[in-house]
């Protein structure tokens, strides 16, 4: 075997799944792994001995498909995101995984949840064209602090900020928006146009000044903040912080790509698509700032045997991969070799 | 919409059906691999009722054999199909219906490694590119699956029935 076929082989594959996987995340220490997707479950892997072994099922975790798993920054709270209209909360304290909070409000299917870096907000968003932040209190008190109808569509994904509380969210609109709190009000303080069609998912770097978006337009496009005062001279209006895109990658995909993921340990950066491929992309040593060259250093074709809807790198291991599949499946990649 | 059970288009032109597939001469040989090809498709979609009219999706040219594409590689290759379909009138408000059942015929039919696109023929719809938008959109499809009322009308859509007489 060549090393580049080693290099595409899978370090497991995990089923259990009956349908389409929508969703794969790996929990803040990096040691489980949490999957969700048509069958209306949610399974918890972890990992014995050398192999990564099915820890806990939540078969009927929602009444519909659960599209989004994310874990609280502490690793003890898991939040699903479901087609139900409904954000579930779990207390994985104990091995005795519980559901102690049920969030409604979104008139139709949620598509996405994130936790913001400090673990006090929640954000949520649905093809009601809403984004939601929900406070988190004690005793799994969820409060809605802010409900902002700011797409003209379906919103599929949002994501907070590395470290601050700033929020971002990507629609079938085509655009990406940027959200803060000030005077204790949210509101849109950005707008990133520039994809030609449905932004699927977004990622940010570690450092939070920079997002990665994919498409259904089959490019990747990099954006980049300026804050005010900024040496390039950028213009910031109203005194805020703008993004610009500065990369857009294409031609690597045919077909619309759903999701990406930027590595906090390694900088790379991994897309999965519609033509089942995943590709992992990093950018050059010593490349501008402001118009950065990235490289793809590593492809698997055919990945999965259908759509790739989800990868995540993990958070403690550099190089370990998951990803979810329209096959049903679960993989792991090992890319430790490349990095 | 229509309104109070009227129908947009009362009378619709009606086209002479397909006749059946001539049959090959390596249909019955079992060493030679069988790839879709667009007669197949064609024939998997066009028994698809209108949702307006007692008639089939090829009576009323809305689907046409020279309308589906085909790239069939085989076992491990990935393929594709690509269908255009025809609204009777520019402004049906049935065509995401439409466009939906066939691609949900198509989901239910073929093997994965045949990536599947629907679209509205170029030109013959005035919400053409909206339609299309929804149609590419699997996270939607997905949904739309899951929404008993929409499914029990894509359901008749898609129910095997008996050809009227000709």
């Amino acid at each position: 075997m060549s090393g580049a076929e080693r290099m595409t082989t899978a370090l497991q594959t995990l089923t259990g799944h009956k349908d389409r996987v929508w969703n794969v995340s790996w929990n803040p220490q990096g040691t489980i792994l949490t999957t969700c997707g048509t069958d209306h479950s949610i399974r918890i892997w972890a990992k014995e001995g050398d192999t990564w072994t099915s820890k806990n099922v939540m078969s009927d975790a929602h009444s519909r498909t659960v599209r989004c798993v994310a874990w609280s920054p502490c690793g003890n709270t898991l939040a699903s995101a479901s087609f139900d209209a409904t954000v579930n909360i779990w207390d994985c304290k104990t091995a005795d995984i519980e559901c102690v909070a049920t969030l409604e409000g979104h008139d139709n299917e949620v598509k996405c949840v994130s936790w913001s870096a400090s673990g006090s907000l929640l954000a949520t968003c649905s093809r009601d064209k809403s984004v939601w932040v929900w406070e988190v209190g004690e005793d799994d008190e969820y409060e809605c602090l802010a409900v902002m109808p700011s797409h003209t569509q379906d919103v599929k994904k949002v994501t907070f900020h590395p470290s601050l509380d700033i929020l971002a969210s990507a629609s079938y609109d085509n655009s990406i928006k940027l959200y803060k709190e000030s005077n204790d009000d949210w509101s849109v303080f950005c707008t990133l146009n520039g994809h030609e069609s449905t932004v699927w998912s977004i990622a940010f770097d570690g450092s939070g000044q920079r997002l990665a978006s994919c498409s259904d337009d089959r490019t990747v496009k990099i954006w980049q903040e300026y804050q005010p005062g900024n040496n390039e001279g950028i213009a910031t209006p109203n005194n805020e912080p703008v993004w610009k895109c500065v990369c857009t990658l294409s031609g690597f995909h045919n077909r619309a790509i759903y999701d990406i993921a930027w590595c906090r340990l390694t900088g790379a950066i991994a897309t999965s698509c519609g033509d089942d491929v995943i590709h992992i992309f990093k950018e050059q040593p010593q490349s501008d700032k402001n118009a950065p060259m990235f490289d793809l250093i590593l492809t698997i074709p055919q990945a999965h045997t259908d759509d790739v809807n989800s990868v995540s790198w993990n958070p403690t291991v550099a190089g370990l991969l998951a990803s979810g599949s329209d096959d049903c499946t679960v993989k792991l990649w090992d890319f430790t070799h490349i990095f | 919409m229509s309104g109070q059970g009227g129908l947009e288009n009362i009378n619709p032109q009606v086209y002479s059906r397909a006749a059946i597939r001539p049959e090959g001469p390596n249909d019955w040989n079992d060493d030679v691999p069988d790839l879709f090809d667009a007669r197949e498709i064609f024939d998997l979609i066009r028994h698809i009722r209108d949702p307006e009219h007692p008639l089939s999706l090829e009576e009323l040219n809305v689907v046409e054999e020279s309308a589906c594409e085909v790239e069939d590689m085989g076992e491990g290759g990935q393929g594709k199909v690509v269908v255009h379909f025809t609204p009777t009138i520019p402004h049906c408000s049935m065509a995401s219906l439409i466009g939906l059942s066939i691609r949900l015929k198509l989901l239910q039919t073929l093997p994965a490694r045949l990536k599947v696109d629907v679209r509205i023929t170029p030109g013959t719809h005035a919400s053409e590119l909206a339609i299309n938008k929804q149609l590419a959109d699997k996270e939607r499809v997905a949904a739309a699956v899951e929404n008993p009322q929409l499914l029990e009308v894509t359901n008749k859509c898609l129910a095997p029935h008996q050809a009227s007489p000709a």
